[in-house]
C-alpha cells in the first residue's frame, strides 16, 4: 500500500451491477440457444432421413447397394446404377477440373504479374456464384450441340479404341454432365488450392532457386510438394462437391437407370434421381428408397468433405510435413 | 540439345500451359454470361416483370409469380436463417473455447458440405410429408438451413478479425461483456457480417434442389406461404425441360434475371469487405 493510491470515492449501485449480471446471463443464454441449433438441426436431419429410409432399409439392406434394377411399380429397388453414375461423372469432372485449377492457382501464385491475380482469381470465383440451375441451362442449349456435333465425334475418331469413347452418341450423356461439373468445382479447388500455395513460405521457393532451378522447377519440386496435402484436400472438397450437385446434372446426364462403359451414354446420378421422381413417388417404399439414397449420399459427402477438411487444416496449421517432399 | 536449355524450354512450355489454362478457365463465365445477354435480353420488358405466364403457344406473358415467390421464401428464410447463423457465429467468436463452440464448428463445415437436395429432403419429411401439402414455409425453411452453416462461419471469421483492444477498452470502461461485444465488437464488424448475409442469401436464391418438394412451383401468383410457391430457379427449371420454345425463351429470360440478382448481391457484398479490410492487408 502506498500513500497516493486513490481511495474508491463511490462504489457501483448494486442495482447496476445485478442489471449486468441479467443482461451478461441473457446475452449467452441468447447465443447458447442459437449455437444449439445448428447441431440439433444436423441431428434432426440423420433422424429424419434414418426414419423416412428405414422401411427401405429394412427391406433391401445391403442389396440396395448392389441391385441393378430401379423399377418403382414393381417395389424393385436397386441403387448401383446410381451409385456408378454418381462416381463417374464426379471423376470426368476431377479429371478435367484438376489440371486446370492446379495450372491456374500455380500461374497466379508463382508466375502471373500482380496486376493480374486479384481479377482472375475473382473471375473464377464468380463462376462459384452462378446457380446451379444456369449451368443447366447452358448445358442443355449451348453446350451439349457443340459437343454432340463436334467434340464427341472427334473424340470417337481418335480416342474411340477406349471403351469409353465407343458407341452411339446422345447429347445428354455421363460425358456431358461431367464436363459442367467440371466447371462448378474449378472455383473451389482453384481458390482452396491458391491459399495452401500461398502458405508456402518463401524460403522454400528461394532455395529452390538458390539452388539453380527454373522457376517452373521451383513451383513443381519445392513448392507444389510442400502444399501437396492441402492440394489433395482441395481436391477432395472438389469431388464433394460434384457428388452432391443435382440441378446441372440432372439436366444433362440423361437420367438413364444403366450402367454404360460408354461416356457417350446417359447415365444416373444419386442427387438426380431424388430430384426427378421424389414429387412423384407413388408408394411409400418408393419414398424410403429415395430416402435411402439420401442418407447414402449424405453419408459420402460427410466422408468426402471431413477427409478433405482434415487435410487442408494439415497444412494451414503447418504440420504438413512440410519440406520432406524436397 | 543442351540440358540448361531444356530446362529453360521446359519451364516456358509449362508457363504457356498454364496460360492456356487460366484462358479456359475463365472462358466459361464470359460464355455462359454472353449467352445469357444474347438469348435472354430481348424477352425483358415490363410486362415479363408484371405479368403472369401466359398458356403455352401464346406469347408474352411474364414471371411477376416467381419473382414474389423468391424475394418472400429468401426473406423469409433470412428471418429464419440469419438470427440463428449470426447468433451462433458470435457464440463461437466470443466463447471461442467453449465445447459447444467446437462442436458447432465442425456441425456446420459438416452442412456446408452438405448437398441442398438432401437438406430439401429433410425439409419435405419434417414439413411437407406432416402437413401433407407443399408449402412456400416449407422451401423457406430448407433454405434457412442452407444459410445457417454459412453465415455463422462468416461471422465468426469477421468478429476475429476485431482487434482484442477494443474489446479491453470497452470492458475496462465498465461496459458489462453483452454491451461490450453489441455495440463495440458486432458494431465494428457489422460490415463484415453484413457482406456474409449478403453472399449466403444471393447463394440460397439461386438454389433450386431444396424447393423442387418443397415449394413445388406454381402458375399462378401466391402470396400465401402455407400453399405451393414459385420460384426463379425453379421457372428456368420447368421453362428449360419443357418442349416450346417459347418456354426456353422465358427461361433465358428468367435465368438472366436470376443471375443479374444472385451477381449483383455478390459483386456488392465482395466490394463492401474489400474496401473495409484491403488497409489491413
Amino acid at each position: 500500500m502506498t500513500a497516493g493510491e486513490p481511495a474508491i470515492t463511490e462504489e457501483p449501485g448494486a442495482a447496476v451491477l445485478q442489471g449486468r449480471a441479467v443482461g451478461d446471463t441473457v446475452f449467452k443464454a441468447a447465443l447458447t440457444i442459437a449455437v444449439l441449433a445448428v447441431p440439433a438441426l444436423l441431428g434432426f436431419l440423420v433422424w429424419e432421413l434414418w426414419v423416412g429410409s428405414r422401411l427401405a432399409i429394412e427391406r433391401y439392406g445391403f442389396d440396395f447397394i448392389t441391385g441393378t434394377t430401379w423399377d418403382p411399380v414393381a417395389e424393385e429397388f436397386g441403387a448401383l446404377p446410381l451409385i456408378v453414375g454418381t462416381l463417374t461423372s464426379a471423376a470426368v469432372a476431377l479429371v478435367i477440373a484438376v489440371p486446370l485449377s492446379l495450372g491456374v492457382a500455380i500461374y497466379l501464385t508463382e508466375f502471373s504479374p500482380k496486376w493480374l491475380r486479384q481479377p482472375v482469381a475473382f473471375v473464377i470465383e464468380l463462376l462459384a456464384a452462378i446457380p446451379s440451375v444456369v449451368y443447366g441451362l447452358w448445358g442443355i442449349f449451348v453446350l451439349i450441340p457443340v459437343l454432340k456435333d463436334h467434340v464427341f465425334p472427334f473424340l470417337r475418331d481418335t480416342l474411340g479404341f477406349l471403351p469409353l469413347f465407343q458407341g452411339p452418341i446422345y447429347g445428354n450423356s455421363m460425358l456431358a454432365a461431367g464436363i459442367i461439373l467440371a466447371i462448378m468445382v474449378m472455383p473451389y479447388i482453384m481458390s482452396v488450392s491458391r491459399e495452401v500455395l500461398m502458405a508456402v513460405p518463401a524460403s522454400q521457393r528461394e532455395a529452390a532457386l538458390g539452388l539453380g532451378a527454373t522457376r517452373w522447377e521451383a513451383a513443381w519440386t519445392a513448392v507444389v510438394p510442400y502444399a501437396r496435402s492441402g492440394i489433395v484436400g482441395a481436391v477432395i472438397l472438389g469431388l464433394g462437391r460434384a457428388l452432391g450437385e443435382t440441378m446441372a446434372v440432372t439436366m444433362l446426364i440423361g437420367n438413364r437407370h444403366e450402367i454404360a462403359a460408354s461416356l457417350f451414354a446417359p447415365g444416373y446420378t444419386m442427387a438426380a434421381v431424388i430430384a426427378n421422381e421424389f414429387t412423384e413417388a407413388a408408394s411409400d417404399i418408393h419414398y424410403a428408397a429415395l430416402s435411402y439414397v439420401a442418407l447414402s449420399l449424405f453419408v459420402v459427402t460427410v466422408i468426402v468433405n471431413g477427409l478433405a477438411r482434415i487435410l487442408i487444416w494439415r497444412v494451414s496449421r503447418g504440420q504438413a510435413g512440410g519440406g520432406q517432399g524436397v | 540439345m543442351n540440358r540448361l536449355v531444356w530446362r529453360r524450354w521446359k519451364s516456358r512450355i509449362m508457363v504457356g500451359l498454364m496460360i492456356g489454362a487460366v484462358v479456359v478457365a475463365v472462358a466459361p463465365l464470359l460464355l455462359i454470361l454472353g449467352t445469357l445477354v444474347a438469348r435472354g435480353a430481348g424477352s425483358i420488358n415490363l410486362a415479363f416483370f408484371t405479368q403472369l405466364p401466359v398458356p403455352a403457344g401464346e406469347t408474352g406473358g411474364g414471371v411477376a409469380h416467381a419473382i414474389v415467390g423468391t424475394l418472400l421464401m429468401v426473406g423469409v428464410a433470412g428471418l429464419i436463417g440469419l438470427p440463428i447463423g449470426i447468433g451462433a457465429g458470435m457464440f463461437c467468436a466470443e466463447y471461442p473455447k467453449n465445447r459447444l463452440a467446437t462442436v458447432a464448428r465442425f456441425v456446420a463445415d459438416v452442412m456446408n458440405g452438405t448437398p441442398s437436395i438432401v437438406i430439401g429432403v429433410f425439409a419435405w419429411t419434417l414439413i411437407v410429408a406432416k402437413q401433407k401439402h407443399f408449402s412456400g414455409f416449407a422451401g423457406s425453411a430448407a433454405l434457412a438451413m442452407i444459410m445457417i452453416p454459412m453465415v455463422m462461419r462468416t461471422t465468426e471469421e469477421m468478429i476475429k478479425l476485431v482487434p482484442h483492444s477494443l474489446r479491453e477498452a470497452a470492458l475496462a470502461l465498465g461496459y458489462a461483456r453483452w454491451r461490450t461485444s453489441l455495440s463495440v465488437v458486432v458494431r465494428t464488424c457489422l460490415p463484415g457480417i453484413v457482406t456474409g448475409s449478403l453472399l449466403a442469401i444471393a447463394r440460397v436464391a439461386g438454389e433450386t434442389a431444396p424447393l423442387l418438394f418443397t415449394a413445388l412451383g406454381s402458375q399462378f401468383m401466391s402470396r400465401d406461404l402455407n400453399q405451393p410457391m414459385a420460384a426463379l430457379p425453379l421457372t428456368v427449371f420447368t421453362y428449360a425441360t419443357g418442349p416450346y420454345d417459347d418456354w426456353h425463351r422465358i427461361a433465358w429470360a428468367t435465368a438472366l434475371v436470376l443471375i443479374m440478382v444472385v451477381l449483383v448481391l455478390s459483386l456488392l457484398a465482395r466490394i463492401a469487405t474489400r474496401q473495409r479490410f484491403d488497409v489491413r492487408q
